[in-house]
């Protein structure tokens, strides 16, 4: 099979594009700066830019579209453009191309509006509750990208929530910096359960997927280890698989508010470069409750994480005795 | 025929949610006086039905009460709901009509409906009368009675006061009729409060001030004196109840009515003694709203009707001989046999000396107006007076109500209303809590008291002056062949105490069960720490003790109380709770050796009443050397079910749960295996390593449970197995295996998961006292969360790294579901009765709010 794969630099783009090859499948990627990945073809440009998003594309015989702005920083207009125009140009460029199978990458914050989820199901994507820009753009994206879905080209959106593993640099590589920093704190008592996805297991997903997209077609599927952990004993494991000390420091709830508000406030109005310490999103993320129901996406996907959490952890202590991430610090 | 021009006229109601719009139908008939009437009717219309339900309802309602009973009625019955004139959407009539009227109309709409063919009627608040007096008309076709939060009589009480305030002049117009307001706090008094549509469902034909005018005219219509003009047709009826004792009858209430209160039930189940009785104990005035009544409904008539009643009297096992007396005190016997301690010393009495005590008693409970199949709340701490009072009302034929302090006040008010005692007898404190809480029965005070404190109690008498008034008594009395003997109420860990009716056959049956298996022969001589066995003494014809401990708190029994009681008597037999055995073994190290020296002479340790770690049970092992140490397994609705002695228990281990052993002899214990969603199937297996609710039957179980019938028909199967509630399985070699309560299995996307297996293997990690694990999440999809309570306190619910790891590391060892987090609570809560059975659903409450980020509760 001929798979295009967008996003490819990205920690799952290239766990994806890994797995692709081992199985034996051609891959063509695409994005904006050089993956250095072997045995792919390479095509460089933005996901908006029709022409090299066509060009990509010819000959595939499937699409995952994993690329996407994400974070906190950046204007609507940013978003939008990669997120929601790219989505919509890729979609379109599949349907001319003949492609038959499409796996959109979403999130599950497109269809929730902040409260504690406790064991949710996916749900609609909803542009309208989804809160910040990154989300309401997603949300966009996952509407355009479903609403392509037809008996030609089948298109399924799998919302894998927080991947973490070797390399990662969104989430292990902030925490551990922060904890050798002794910047790192809880929010709250820590206690708040989180799902989480192991970085292999959200390629495995993506995999299953391509397979399944027939009888998972027109879906929104969660993806997770399916092992809601604390958020305090999750952060505590991988700050030790780093041979680091586990923080002691605690912000209360309403202060970690407080002092998001404040800082995304500060931030914008001193056009300060980078990611604020704090935001009101990371503060209800790291003090609210984030864990779905899995029976769905396993029963359509026919799929189960290979990698359990501990066994995930033990991955990453010896990624971190191999050789220091050396982009850790982003 | 006329119809007046300016009411409005019968409509079918608009589109609201529990009713089916087919339903609904509007029937023409000609009232008493030769008026057109139009009656709105919720009919179910089923052709040819073997049974028609006539509902009706009181006020403020209407037929949208019995939309539960309509969703859920089977098909080959038909149900049929009106709602009066001038209420709901029937005709607004203008003209005021009283009871007679509306038993009229009744009468004339099922002609004109065509209700022929069996009926059962079914009716709330004022439309009980209303239906009884339809009823009297239709005696040949009456299958069953079925009445809720009603009232007919009320011999000499006065009226509901929320009635009578009602009424008056210048309230009656105001709240019934120029405002909803009659209707909004009926509905107010709900519990838990409806949800916003069912409020706009009961409210919906009375918006507007005309169409209230029937509200205020049913109040008026309640004959408060006997001068007013529905009084004695009310009267009739309650005089024509004589007429329904052939009649199956079904009374259900719910306990929390302001309006029509317990009162009212016991009025009617004393004018109905053979109906079945349940009660609601969190619903209030509409019980339809707050309890399932509809189920209730359909399994009675299910039960009553269309199986003959056949169902739940089979017991599946012989049923239990006949005793003629529990009291078995050898002939000849003139040894202490009942021991206690009082304040500063031992005191005994006399084999001889306790049987004519007993004699005497029984005969002065008669002279004092106490007549047989009388209920007798006892609140004495265990010791002579309680084993002589009990044993006197087993003699004159009296149902001894078990009330213990270990209950908690809560639920021992519960159980109080809920078991109705006539008379109470009690030790000074318990009269001041009889009184303050305003227990039923009359007052018979054990122990001293001052004359006008016993006045203003309203104490009747003392133990003491009944034993006098009896004495040179020996009329013998036969309270009849097998009369009920005991109510007792389970612990109230998992839902509110539930009464336990057991018969005399039944006690002599338990007792025979107890001695068969401990082998308990006239050289034994018994230390009773456990109170319910604290009374089986005299029935086992062997001395007893009760060492010096505050019943109410198990917890409080040491090992030099335990020693010094062991002593006095030389006993050969110790019956302890988990609780008390805990502090005994706490306290072991002030034993001196000449203490430790009469424990070493015990022959048997039995220890009962909630799960025993197996690390408590070798402790008290060292301290009782030449002991056997046995733990029976079984429940207040049927004890024993099963035996394993220490020795079995260390050799079978903790890895699938708890062993309690194989079932004891002539109890079966099968399994009723689980589905995927954790509900209980009814098929009883006994197959190996099945997991499913355990469910026993014996001839030395429960009679029934009391004013409880919905709940004992769920309990107990066709065949008379009783659902224990508690999971379990079989294993190969015939153990019984326990691993937690079906409420408490954790439900995961994996299947049902047993907590136990769980909590054992957390108990395993040192500085752990004790772990509760529950389920997580919606239904289906939960996760197993791990709660410890841990020697090092904190407040932090996350234990740390170190711990966590060591809780997942033996839940990996023990086969387990890595649990989705380990957390910790500064103390678990338990039963107050045993102070060892953990509340899971509490612990479950805690730690979803935990793990939801909210800020946790402290207990």
């Amino acid at each position: 099979m001929r798979v295009l794969v967008t996003g490819s630099s990205s920690l799952l783009g290239r766990m994806l594009v890994a797995r692709l090859l081992e199985r034996g499948d051609t891959v063509s990627v695409l994005q904006r700066q050089p993956a250095h990945l072997a045995g792919v073809e390479e095509v460089l440009g933005s996901v908006a830019d029709p022409t090299a998003v066509r060009r990509a594309i010819a000959g595939c015989d499937a699409v995952v579209h994993v690329a996407a702005k994400v974070g906190i920083v950046g204007t609507w207009a940013e978003f939008a453009e990669t997120n929601i125009v790219g989505t919509r140009v890729v979609v379109h460029a599949a349907q001319e191309a003949g492609v038959n199978r499409f796996v959109h990458v979403s999130s599950p914050s497109v269809a929730h509006s902040g409260s504690a989820l406790i064991g949710a199901e996916a749900g609609p994507a909803s542009p309208k509750s989804a809160r910040g820009h990154y989300a309401k753009s997603k949300a966009e994206a996952e509407l355009i990208a479903l609403g392509a879905n037809s008996s030609a080209m089948c298109v399924v959106a799998l919302r894998p929530h927080l991947i973490w593993g070797p390399g990662d640099i969104q989430l292990v590589g902030r925490i551990v910096e922060r904890a050798r920093q002794g910047r790192l704190a809880y929010v709250g008592s820590g206690a708040a359960l989180i799902d989480s996805t192991f970085i292999d297991n959200a390629a495995g997903a993506l995999i299953a997927a391509i397979g399944r997209a027939g009888s998972a077609a027109g879906e929104a599927l969660i993806v997770s280890n399916g092992e809601p952990r604390p958020i305090g004993e999750l952060v505590d494991s991988i700050v030790i698989a780093h041979g680091l000390t586990p923080p002691r420091l605690r912000v209360p709830r309403p202060f970690a508010f407080a002092g998001g508000w404040i800082a995304e406030r500060l931030w914008r109005a001193l056009r300060l470069d980078g990611e604020p310490p704090m935001t009101t999103f990371l503060a209800e993320q790291l003090g609210t409750a984030h864990w779905f129901d899995q029976r769905r996406t396993r029963e359509l996907l026919r799929w189960t994480p290979h990698v359990s959490i501990d066994r995930g952890i033990v991955r990453l202590a010896a990624a971190h005795a191999a050789g220091p991430i050396s982009s850790a610090a982003g | 025929m006329s119809r007046p021009p300016s009411h409005e006229q019968a409509t079918r109601p608009p589109a609201l949610p529990g009713i089916e719009p087919a339903w609904s139908r509007l029937v023409d008939i000609v009232d008493t006086r030769g008026t057109d009437r139009t009656f709105h009717v919720l009919d179910t219309q089923v052709p040819d039905p073997l049974l028609t339900v006539l509902c009706v309802h009181g006020n403020p309602s209407w037929s949208y009460l019995w939309r539960d009973v309509i969703a859920q009625a089977p098909p080959t019955v038909r149900v049929v709901a009106p709602d009066h004139l001038s209420m709901g959407f029937s005709d607004r009539t203008g003209a005021d009509r009283d009871l007679a009227d509306r038993i009229d109309d009744l009468d004339r709409l099922s002609t004109a409906i065509g209700i022929d063919g069996p009926v059962v009627t079914l009716a709330h608040d004022w439309g009980g009368p209303i239906s009884l007096g339809w009823a009297r008309r239709h005696l040949a076709a009456l299958q069953g009675v079925i009445l809720t939060n009603t009232a007919v009589g009320r011999g000499d009480a006065p009226a509901p006061r929320l009635i009578s305030a009602a009424r008056l002049p210048a309230v009656l117009g105001a709240v019934t009729q120029r405002t909803p307001l009659f209707i909004r706090a009926a509905l107010r008094m709900s519990s838990p409060q409806p949800d916003a549509d069912v409020r706009d469902g009961f409210l919906a034909p009375y918006r507007t001030r005309d169409r209230r005018a029937g509200i205020r005219a049913f109040v008026a219509d309640i004959p408060l004196d006997p001068t007013h003009a529905s009084a004695s047709t009310l009267e009739r009826i309650e005089r024509d109840l004589t007429l329904f004792t052939d009649v199956p009858a079904l009374l259900m209430w719910g306990t929390r009515d302001l309006v029509f209160g317990e009162r009212y039930l016991h009025d009617l189940e004393d004018r109905l003694p053979h109906a079945d009785v349940h009660r609601f104990v969190d619903a209030a005035h509409f019980v339809t709203e707050d309890a399932p009544v509809a189920a209730a409904v359909w399994d009675w008539i299910d039960e009553r009707l269309s199986r003959n009643g056949v169902t739940g009297s089979g017991l599946g096992v012989d049923e239990p001989q006949p005793v003629a007396s529990l009291l078995t005190v050898p002939e000849g016997a003139d040894g202490p046999l009942v021991t206690e301690w009082r304040e500063h010393g031992w005191r005994s009495v006399e084999a001889p000396t306790f049987v004519a005590r007993v004699r005497c008693l029984a005969a002065g409970f008669r002279t004092t107006g106490i007549a047989s199949g009388d209920r007798v709340a006892v609140m004495i701490p265990p010791g002579i007076d309680l084993t002589a009072v009990v044993y006197a009302c087993w003699e004159a034929g009296l149902i001894v109500v078990l009330v213990d302090g270990g209950l908690g006040v809560r639920n021992m008010h519960r159980a109080v209303r809920a078991a109705d005692p006539d008379w109470l007898v009690g030790i000074p404190s318990a009269m001041v809590a009889a009184r303050a809480f305003g227990w039923p029965g009359r007052k018979i005070v054990v122990g001293e008291m001052d004359p006008r404190l016993r006045r203003s109690l309203r104490v009747q008498r003392s133990l003491r002056e009944t034993e006098f008034a009896g004495e040179g008594s020996h009329e013998h009395h036969d309270p009849g062949d097998d009369p009920p003997a005991v109510v007792g109420f389970t612990s109230g860990s998992t839902g509110p105490s539930k009464g336990v009716r057991y018969r005399r056959s039944q006690l002599g049956a338990q007792r025979d069960a107890i001695a068969a298996l401990y082998e308990i022969g006239p050289t034994d001589r018994l230390v009773a720490a456990f109170a319910p066995f604290a009374l089986y003494g005299p029935a086992l014809g062997i001395a007893s003790v009760v060492p010096d401990l505050d019943i109410t708190r198990p917890g409080t029994l040491t090992g030099r109380a335990l020693s010094a009681a062991v002593e006095q008597i030389d006993a050969t037999l110790v019956f302890l709770s988990p609780a008390a055995m805990a502090n005994v073994v706490a306290t072991a190290g002030e034993l001196t050796s000449e203490e430790r020296a009469p424990l070493g002479r015990v022959r048997l340790v039995l220890c009962a009443g909630a799960p025993v770690r197996l690390g408590l049970l070798q402790a008290m092992a060292d301290l009782t050397p030449s002991a056997a140490l046995h733990t029976p397994y079984g429940m207040t609705e049927v004890l024993p079910v099963a035996d394993i002695s220490l020795t079995q228990r260390m050799a079978v281990g903790e890895a699938h749960g708890a062993c309690v052993g194989r079932p004891v002899e002539g109890v079966g214990v099968r399994i009723h295996p689980l589905d995927h969603d954790g509900r209980p199937g009814s098929q009883p297996t006994n197959e190996p390593d099945v997991l499913g609710e355990v469910v026993v039957r014996a001839r030395h179980g429960k009679d029934s449970y009391d004013r409880l019938w919905w709940t004992e028909h769920r309990s107990r199967t066709a065949d008379g197995w009783h659902r224990t509630g508690d999971v379990g399985h079989l294993d190969g070699d015939g153990f019984l295996w326990i691993g937690g309560r079906v409420q408490h299995l954790m439900l995961t996307a994996d299947g049902p998961l047993a907590p136990v297996v769980y909590e054992h293997a957390a108990e395993r990690v040192p500085g752990v006292i004790r772990a509760a694990a529950v389920g997580v999440g919606p239904v289906g999809t939960q996760v197993p969360v791990v709660v410890l309570e841990m020697h090092q306190r904190s407040r932090r619910p996350l234990p740390g790294p170190e711990v966590t790891d060591a809780v997942r590391h033996e839940m990996a060892e023990a086969g387990c579901l890595s649990p989705a987090a380990v957390l910790a609570m500064t103390s678990i809560p338990v039963d107050k009765r045993h102070n060892s059975k953990v509340d899971r659903t509490r612990v479950a409450v805690w730690a979803e709010k935990v793990l939801a980020g909210k800020r946790p509760v402290r207990w």
